[in-house]
């Protein structure tokens, strides 16, 4: 029987991570992140889990602990946000090519400047080429069951790659909503005991970790990450159905919501879907129009293939970017969504457009907004800009 | 937006509670089996800075995750920011505004210029100070809430809120029957309001 509660983002991360019982958690605290490590204390101190915390002085630190641990033969997990994932920053890149299964709690933050604490993608934007695998929230009841997958995919024999699971901030961090709640005994019996095969403190296997690449073998190391991020896809959609077993919620690369018939599609990360699947609702019993959503789940590694096959026959699409990246291109979403039509040959408009920026709010009458002008474009074919702004002010 | 979800708009400063009101709320209609939710909205941090905070509760599950600009209820925690902020803004008809003040309704609607919707006054820090002692306004504007809203049965919250505050005082119950006498004198308070409404209107 699941367990029928409400609770933040934040609180049902923090819930997973007691059910886990990870054995270090380092962490250094920032808005909107802060309550995960601090719930997570509580346990501790309470005597419900026995993680080792490390209260570090920096977020540079709490990843490099992280990575330490977790070389060290521990499940290792950390918590942050925006800047200070921007900390994090060199070490992100060791963690992923150590090969070390840490898992990140990212509460996505726009990145300062100008300093701003609400919802944005630019953090883990910025990080997705750092060679992690990166899974997204709609909701709190998604950041809870997507934080249960990420050791089985990060630990996977054939992948052993970091993982941030990320959530927005705010909008699901600090909202309170109902969700469906796992036995601790279940999750324990899901997630499983970690048994790395190779680690610092065993004895009889001396090893290094972290050594000097010359240019002799680090293009081949790249090789062997690309090839683990190629074998997470695998991995990721095992453990997805074996999650649908135990709890009978369906997770995939990206969901498709009402897409069967739809010829105008929104492709979009995070939050925003759940306000999209309103107005498509509302739009269909309105005008009958054809509309649907692609939420993206996994960013990383990017279901280029499967979405390109979910996008074919779709008359005109918009994605939905809440990261700047300043190419002509676009945002980093709308960039990988055109070039995996284009290798689809695939004929359909595209439009991209950024929102949500710093926490812009973005509304059901912002969506209609984008699904008539998506059918205007099917019928005119007219020129368009490689990109615009919902909820702009431009004055 | 569905019809049979309730949207709720909370005015108020930085450290008054308003957020902690919204969860609480959220809280009780969740445990009476409801979908909820319970958001801030954050600007700058700081104490006394004007914050706001939602409710959503719905018979079915709620996908939204953009604020309320229709709210059908407005409750604002201090009546000082009817001078800086224009809380009636996107207001349902037949929705109706809530107002923790000493102030009576025609003042307040004065302060509102040429608000026409329903007013309810609740004197949060005279119901407050009787009850508890001490001005924690929460409790009364929360009862005020779910009396004017009829978001729930009152006996049904009443229960749910002694739960819960055994819970939350678990280590200093003497402020639990405090805080349920708050609960039902602003019932009392918001029907008597509501009577006295009546009579002037038939006058």
């Amino acid at each position: 029987m699941a367990i029928r509660e409400r609770l933040s983002g934040n609180e049902a991360v923090a819930y997973a991570i007691r059910q886990i019982n990870p054995d270090v958690m380092p962490a250094f605290p920032i808005t909107p992140s802060t309550e995960i490590p601090q719930y997570v204390a509580n346990y501790i101190a309470n005597g419900k889990i026995d993680t080792e915390f490390i209260p570090v002085e920096s977020e540079h630190s709490a990843m490099s602990a992280a990575i330490g641990a977790s070389a060290a033969g521990a499940r290792a997990v950390t918590a942050t946000s925006s800047c200070g994932m921007a900390l994090m920053w060199e070490e992100l890149y060791v963690a992923a090519s150590d090969r070390l299964p840490v898992v990140l709690a990212l509460v996505n933050r726009a990145l300062s400047g100008p300093i701003n604490i609400n919802a944005d993608h630019s953090d883990s934007m910025g990080a997705r080429d750092s060679g992690w695998i990166q899974i997204y929230a709609e909701s709190n009841q998604e950041a809870y069951d997507n934080f249960l997958q990420a050791y089985p995919i990060a630990e996977h024999a054939s992948v052993r790659l970091p993982v941030m699971i990320c959530q927005d901030g705010f909008i699901t961090s600090h909202g309170v909503e109902n969700i469906q709640l796992l036995e601790d005994d279940k999750v324990r019996e899901f997630v499983g005991e970690y048994m790395p095969a190779h680690y610092l403190l065993h004895e009889k296997e001396p090893m290094a970790v972290g050594p000097y690449a010359v240019s002799a073998y680090y293009m081949e190391t790249k090789r062997a990450q690309r090839e683990a991020m190629k074998n997470a896809r695998q991995v990721i959609l095992e453990t997805a159905a074996r999650f649908e077993s135990l709890t009978g919620r369906k997770y995939g690369f990206f969901e498709e919501y009402r897409m069967e018939d739809a010829d105008y599609v929104i492709v979009l990360i995070g939050s925003a879907a759940g306000t999209c699947k309103a107005a498509i609702d509302e739009i269909r019993s309105a005008t009958g129009q054809k509309v649907g959503l692609l939420k993206i789940r996994v960013f990383r590694p990017f279901p280029e293939e499967e979405l390109a096959n979910a996008l074919r026959d779709k008359k005109a699409i918009a994605v939905l970017d809440r990261s700047e990246m300043f190419a002509a291109t676009g945002g980093p979403l709308g960039a990988e969504v055109r070039a995996a039509l284009y290798s689809a040959g695939s004929r359909a408009e595209v439009v991209n457009y950024f929102y949500g920026l710093g926490g812009r709010d973005i509304t059901v009458d912002d969506f209609k907004e984008v699904y008539a002008k998506l059918e205007r474009l099917a019928r005119t074919h007219e020129r368009t800009d490689m990109y615009t702004y919902i909820g702009l002010r431009e004055r | 937006m569905s019809k049979n979800t309730i949207e709720i708009r909370w005015h108020g400063r930085g450290g008054q509670g308003a957020k902690t009101a919204a969860l609480l709320l959220a809280d009780v209609a969740f445990k009476t089996g409801k979908y909820v939710q319970g958001f801030p909205e954050y600007g700058p941090e700081r104490m006394g800075a004007p914050i706001t905070a939602y409710n959503r509760i719905s018979d079915a599950p709620i996908t939204l995750h953009s604020n309320i600009y229709e709210p059908d209820y407005v409750v604002v925690v201090d009546d000082g920011l009817l001078e800086s902020i224009d809380v009636t803004q996107g207001l349902k008809e037949g929705g109706a505004l809530i107002v923790n003040t000493q102030r009576s309704r025609e003042e307040i609607r004065t302060a509102l210029r040429g608000f026409t919707g329903r007013i309810y006054t609740v004197d949060a820090r005279e119901i407050s100070v009787c009850a508890l002692g001490k001005y924690y306004p929460n409790s009364p504007m929360l009862a005020a809430v779910v009396a004017v809203s009829g978001v729930m049965e009152q006996e049904e919250f009443l229960q749910e809120m002694r739960d819960s505050y055994a819970h939350k005082f678990a280590k200093k119950p003497e402020v639990i029957e405090g805080n349920m006498k708050a609960l039902e004198m602003t019932f009392a308070a918001i029907e008597e309001g509501q009577a006295a409404r009546e009579r002037s209107a038939c006058a």
